[in-house]
């Protein structure tokens, strides 16, 4: 459904702003494989966008264009409307970009303010030392902000739980990420209450004013946290969606490529 | 959520349950180290005369300061297997210079210390370049080090020294008034750094430990290094080696805890990839390592050296290699890497070092103190793989 451009959604969706990031005709491939063709993309401040698919579908390759781990063929990145090259994860930083990896990419021998600032140490003014006290500051205000309940920042992070861990990791995003934050399955290893308040954070970072695109498999996920769900099939647009109107068998079959109906019936 | 974890605890097998302490490390080995202590006084009422420890100290110089650079390559998560045959030439290479071509001990210890720096910075470029374990490059540079050693030294087995400062390095004692200086200033400036954080925690609303137990900490201090101090005094004073090594171990610590290289180390040592994807470059950290433990087992080379009075073939070879591992590994730092301190190397020399020393007075054979230092390291060993265990384990139920 490549007419359905981001454009046609920020009219119809319920897209709060212009897009602070939007992706036009994006295509990657690796080798002979197509991974993505002429796929447009577009988020804006204060929404959260699901993406959506099957294994093979191109998310995690779309993410990783974002998040600069892979450069992309053809194409246009946009970040506030001026076009843009990512291509590497610094340059990604330096547009305000976070990704909250699956993995979580933690260091579980550091305490979380270590893990909060991992790579951005603060410094006392001039010297080379370390500005343990403004870091642990900041830390505490960030988590405070979202309501993220940690125990003491000081402990190191191999003593908390996965939901524990994984506020760390958005924590860490809200702090750096001035414009997008992206989420890599959030949810995949988490229990039902730590998964609701993974919902809790994600909602906290969109009402910051991020916009935040969430990887999932999970439809409940989706429907739960989405303000918009994007479909990719086969590495390209597959269909929008949204949750407040649409019905999740219709995200599956645009997932799986049946008809509606047809999905209805199999999967109900 | 805390109710998961209250069952976690609940259900938790035997091993989990044991009382080890959460820091796997300081306390054990301080007990560990009194009872050391406690045996070999009932067994040989001189271990703890003046003169016995003040030989101690002395003893573990060189071993700790090799072990100090081994805390710090083990916290990355590498190893170094060469720093014994790196002290060994750096070692030979200030003794020609300053012996057979004349050059004074300050130029010759610098030398010395550029050979250490220039061995580690090639062991790094090796392992980043290629992606060859450290475990590899520095076993094939131990080869290849103590066979420069062999040819630096030549057929006489030892270049003497006689130069008086290089001489007087581990020989010399702290007149006793300039000790107490020494000492009081550094006790000063602790309180005062302790002060300042402590009002900038404040100033920013942070939780500060009570008044009460930070002037307990202090007390205790104190009392120890003022205990150590007097020990020392009624023999000759305070070693000179003792200073370079108190100074190399702040010097460190503070490289470790206070500045970006050492958080990055520690960074690396626990999730190599996480800290790569923020931006951390593992490959400059990881050369900067072995270029600081190269220079530092030059240091202790040349500590060695002065000890002999000579740089003979056999420096840093033997058992101190081993031992400078074991008793980085005894201090309580992780084999498995992102976890140790720098004091850890002197806590572990310490043990090693009674545990041999105390062996020697009662007449026991090499072999003997062999088994010993084994048998330790093995117990060590454990308590970090447990340690290691009872973490993954809290990971995994959570």
């Amino acid at each position: 459904m490549p007419a359905l451009t981001s454009d046609l959604a920020l009219q119809d969706g319920p897209v709060t702003g212009r897009p602070v990031l939007e992706m036009r005709g994006i295509a990657k491939r690796y080798g002979r494989v197509a991974a993505l063709t002429d796929v447009d993309f577009a988020v804006a401040a204060g929404e959260v966008v699901a993406l959506v698919g099957d294994n093979g579908a191109g998310k995690s390759t779309l993410v990783k264009a974002i998040a600069g781990t892979h450069r992309i063929d053809a194409g246009q990145i946009l970040i506030d409307g001026a076009p843009v090259s990512i291509g590497s994860p610094s340059d990604a930083s330096a547009l305000g970009i976070e990704t909250v990896y699956q993995d979580l990419a933690l260091c579980d021998n550091l305490d979380v303010v270590a893990n909060l600032y991992l790579g951005r140490e603060l410094r006392r003014g001039a010297t080379t030392l370390l500005d343990h006290e403004t870091m642990e500051r900041r830390a505490a205000d960030v988590i405070a902000e979202l309501s993220a309940h940690l125990p003491v920042l000081t402990s190191p992070v191999s003593a908390l739980s996965g939901g524990q861990r994984q506020a760390i990791a958005v924590s860490r995003a809200a702090l750096w990420g001035s414009r997008v934050v992206l989420l890599d399955e959030p949810t995949a290893a988490l229990g039902v209450a730590q998964t609701a308040m993974v919902y809790r954070l994600v909602r906290g970072l969109r009402d910051r004013g991020l916009a935040v695109v969430v990887i999932s498999h999970n439809m409940a996920d989706v429907f739960e946290v989405a303000d918009r769900i994007v479909v990719l099939r086969l590495g390209r647009n597959a269909g929008e969606f949204d949750p407040r109107t649409s019905h999740p068998n219709d995200v599956v079959a645009a997932i799986t490529g049946s008809t509606a109906a047809a999905a209805g019936e199999d999967l109900a | 959520m805390s109710t998961q974890t209250a069952t976690a605890q609940v259900a938790a097998p035997v091993w989990r349950r044991l009382p080890l302490p959460r820091d796997t490390g300081s306390l054990t080995v301080v007990v560990g180290l009194v009872l050391v202590w406690v045996v070999f006084q009932t067994l040989n009422a001189n271990f703890l005369s003046a003169r016995n420890l003040s030989n101690l100290v002395l003893q573990i110089a060189v071993l700790g300061t090799l072990a100090i650079g081994m805390v710090i390559v083990l916290v990355l998560g590498e190893i170094d297997l060469s720093v014994g045959a790196i002290a060994g030439v750096s070692a030979a290479v200030m003794a020609l210079a300053v012996s057979d071509h004349g050059w004074n001990a300050a130029a010759g210890i610098a030398l010395a210390l550029v050979v250490g720096a220039a061995i580690g910075l090639a062991h790094g470029a090796i392992i980043t370049a290629f992606g060859i374990p450290s475990f590899i490059v520095t076993l094939a540079g131990l080869l290849v080090w103590q066979g420069v050693q062999l040819a630096l030294v030549g057929d006489g087995g030892e270049i003497p020294i006689r130069d008086p400062f290089i001489r007087g390095i581990a020989s010399t004692y702290v007149p006793v008034a300039t000790g107490w200086v020494i000492v009081c200033a550094a006790l000063v400036a602790m309180a005062l750094v302790r002060l300042a954080v402590r009002r900038r925690r404040t100033r920013l609303g942070l939780a500060v430990p009570p008044l009460a137990s930070e002037l307990v900490t202090a007390l205790v201090t104190v009392v120890l290094v003022v205990g150590v101090v007097a020990v020392l005094d009624s023999y000759f004073g305070i070693p000179w080696v003792l200073v370079f090594l108190v100074t190399l171990m702040t010097v460190c610590t503070l490289v470790m805890r206070e500045t970006r290289l050492g958080r990055h180390l520690y960074a690396i040592g626990g999730n190599a990839e996480a800290a790569r994807r923020s931006g951390i470059r593992v490959r400059g950290a990881t050369v900067a390592v072995f270029v600081i433990v190269s220079a530092i087992a030059a240091a202790a080379g040349i500590i060695e050296a002065s000890r002999q009075f000579s740089a003979s073939n056999a420096l840093g070879g033997g058992t101190l290699q081993l031992n400078a591992i074991a008793a980085a590994v005894i201090g309580g730092t992780s084999l498995f890497g992102g976890r140790g301190r720098v004091y850890h190397a002197l806590l572990g020399a310490l043990v090693v070092g009674s545990v041999q020393n105390g062996l020697d007075l009662l007449g026991q054979p090499a072999a003997i103190k062999n088994v010993a230092t084994g048998v330790i390291l093995i117990i060590a060993v454990i308590v970090d793989a447990l340690g290691r265990r009872r973490r993954l384990a809290r990971g995994s139920t959570d």
